[in-house]
């Protein structure tokens, strides 16, 4: 138990003290384990990743990661646990006016102090260690390219580049792949397994697209509403355990919407 | 007015709003010109009066204002006092930009130090803006005589005050992704300052840092009537013993000047992209 490389045990968040936008999560990675999360829009699959590395504060719950309690960490005792989880996001969140190198290198930050860090100084092997990344992605040619001239595939390759200069235990991932086209995902997914399985990081892969989770990870994890709902080997997870999960997005799109005619009677019974 | 028609099969929810649309716009400009009639009359601005006295007032300034034959000999004095002025200007504008950056950096709501430092901040500029340049100039030439010094500050503290309050929007609307990737990566603050903040900000600041130069430029002339300083003294000087036509020289000096700091500033905002 003490081994497992994050524990999350009974994490709940309330954005305004009344609903729950997570409640009472618990689970587990292992050291290079590729987790995929899945659920519908607006289930918490961001809040979820977000607690974790406490870019959102969680109401309550523990938070276990290479043996330190999140939760107690403060200033730099955070920052420090933080830089051994990268994080990759749905918009990419590069600095669009730096070029590819900067923004790689700007995962090193976290291991400097505030002032190298300000200056840019970097070392020899932290500049290495930057351009075998690129190297890693595919994207060493431009590395002097500005970011704003990536094309949304090789932004997020960027993202995983810079994720992996962390030299991260764990790469929690938000929609890594949610605007790219089906090439530019598979690319970017090869890319998250290979850390996994070569680089042996656990990964936490949030996702919208059911066929890639199943296809990539070693395990899914179902969120609904806030909770878990079903989780397992990717065998495991059956066209029907998919559809209960998504039908409710439907419904919940027709309530707002209030046109959508012929709703099932299960699917109002989801509500 | 076809297409009107074609479309009547449009819900009337359409045709209710578009009225309300049109009828709101008749009634803007009713109340615009209503007023403006309302406020001329109360006044005693008569348009009529105005735009028959207009062609000999400007008559009278043609030839009054127009510079004599001893232009030549006071451009020398006038250039100079302009270049100071100039200096001035771009001396408060640049001060009081890395002051102000400072302070908006501390006191912003999404990067800043929260709280009290942001309501500290937001108090400072207030005040430092909100007090009129010329006022500043009063205010500043009892406390340090009559000085380049002072009609420099005079320029500051109305620059300061109105930079702060403009980066604070900057940096308010720097995109939080960036933000949020490096915090993420265990960056410290003053590395996410400078390297997302600033950077994504840079263009922005500079733009407003040439504004705030041209306003200067044109502000100074002002200011340096009311301190004693720089072009604003020199026109005042020939103003106070009736050399119209060497006042007018300096206006005309003062008008090239803002041009070209224009010009200039303009062309400098293209380059920065
Ligand atoms: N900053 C916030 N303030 C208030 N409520 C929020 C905030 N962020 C998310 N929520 C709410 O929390 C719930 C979960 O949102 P979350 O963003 O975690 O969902 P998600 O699974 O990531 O959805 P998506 O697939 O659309 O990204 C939603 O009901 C959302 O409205
Ligand atoms: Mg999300």
């Amino acid at each position: 138990m003490s081994e497992s490389l994050l524990r999350v045990d009974s994490l709940t968040k309330s954005y305004d003290g009344k609903t729950n936008a997570l409640s009472d999560v618990s689970f587990s990675i292992e050291p290079g384990e590729f987790v995929a999360l899945i659920g519908s829009s607006g289930a918490g699959k961001s809040t979820l990743l977000r607690c974790i590395n406490r870019l959102i504060e969680p109401t309550s719950g523990v938070v276990t990661f290479d043996g330190k309690d999140m939760g107690s960490l403060r200033g730099k005792q955070l920052r420090i646990a933080r830089r051994r989880m990268a994080m990759i996001f749905q918009g990419y969140n590069l600095v669009l006016r730096s070029n590819s190198l900067e923004n790689v290198l700007q995962g090193r930050l976290g291991y400097k102090s505030s002032l190298a860090g300000a200056l840019s100084i970097y070392t020899e092997e932290e500049k290495q260690s930057a351009f075998n990344a690129l190297e890693q992605v595919g994207m060493e040619e431009f590395a002097y390219t500005r970011a704003d001239q990536l094309s949304g595939g090789q932004k997020q390759r960027i993202g995983i580049a810079r994720a992996l200069v962390q030299d991260p235990l764990l790469i929690l991932a938000d929609e890594p792949i949610a605007s790219l086209d089906p090439h530019s995902s598979t690319v970017v997914m090869d890319h998250l397994k290979r850390a996994s399985k070569e680089l042996g990081i656990a990964c936490l892969v949030s996702l919208h697209q059911v066929e890639f989770a199943l296809e990539y990870s070693d395990r899914v994890l179902c969120l609904s509403h806030g909770q878990f709902c079903c989780g397992g080997k990717p065998s495991e997870i059956t066209p029907e355990v998919i559809a209960s999960i998504y039908e409710e997005v439907e419904d919940g799109i027709a309530g707002v919407s209030a046109v959508q005619e012929g709703v099932t009677p299960v699917q109002r019974a989801g509500r | 007015m076809t297409g009107h028609e074609k479309t009547l099969a449009a819900p009337s929810s359409a045709q209710a709003y578009f009225f309300k649309k049109h009828a709101l716009m008749v009634a803007g400009v009713l109340v615009f010109v209503v007023l403006g009639g309302l406020c001329s009359y109360a006044v005693g601005f008569s348009p009529v009066t105005a735009l028959q006295e207009f062609p000999n007032g400007l008559y009278w300034m043609s030839v009054h204002f127009m510079p004599g034959e001893d232009a030549p000999k006071a451009l020398g004095k006038i250039l100079s006092a302009l270049f100071m002025s100039i200096m001035d200007s771009l001396a408060a504008a640049a001060t009081a930009a890395v002051c102000a950056y400072i302070c908006a950096l501390i006191g912003s709501r999404t990067v800043g130090f929260g709280g009290i430092a942001q309501f500290i901040v937001r108090g400072i500029a207030s005040i430092a803006r909100n007090i009129p340049t010329v006022a500043w100039a009063f205010v500043l030439l009892a406390c340090f005589k009559q000085n380049e010094f002072t009609g420099y500050l005079a320029l500051f503290m109305k620059s300061f005050g109105f930079l702060t309050r403009t980066f604070l929007e900057t940096i308010d609307e720097v995109p939080n992704g960036p933000i949020e990737a490096l915090r993420a990566s265990g960056a410290s603050w003053f590395s996410i300052m400078t390297h997302a903040v600033i950077p994504l900000s840079m263009t922005q600041i500079i733009s407003w840092l040439l504004y705030m130069f041209e306003t200067n430029v044109r502000d100074a002339t002002l200011v340096g009537m009311l301190t004693g300083t720089g072009i604003g003294f020199v026109f005042q000087m020939y103003y106070r013993s009736y050399r119209y036509g060497l006042s007018g020289l300096v206006i005309v000096c003062v008008a090239i000047m803002v041009i070209v700091c224009e010009v200039s500033s303009n062309y400098v905002r293209r380059r920065v992209k």
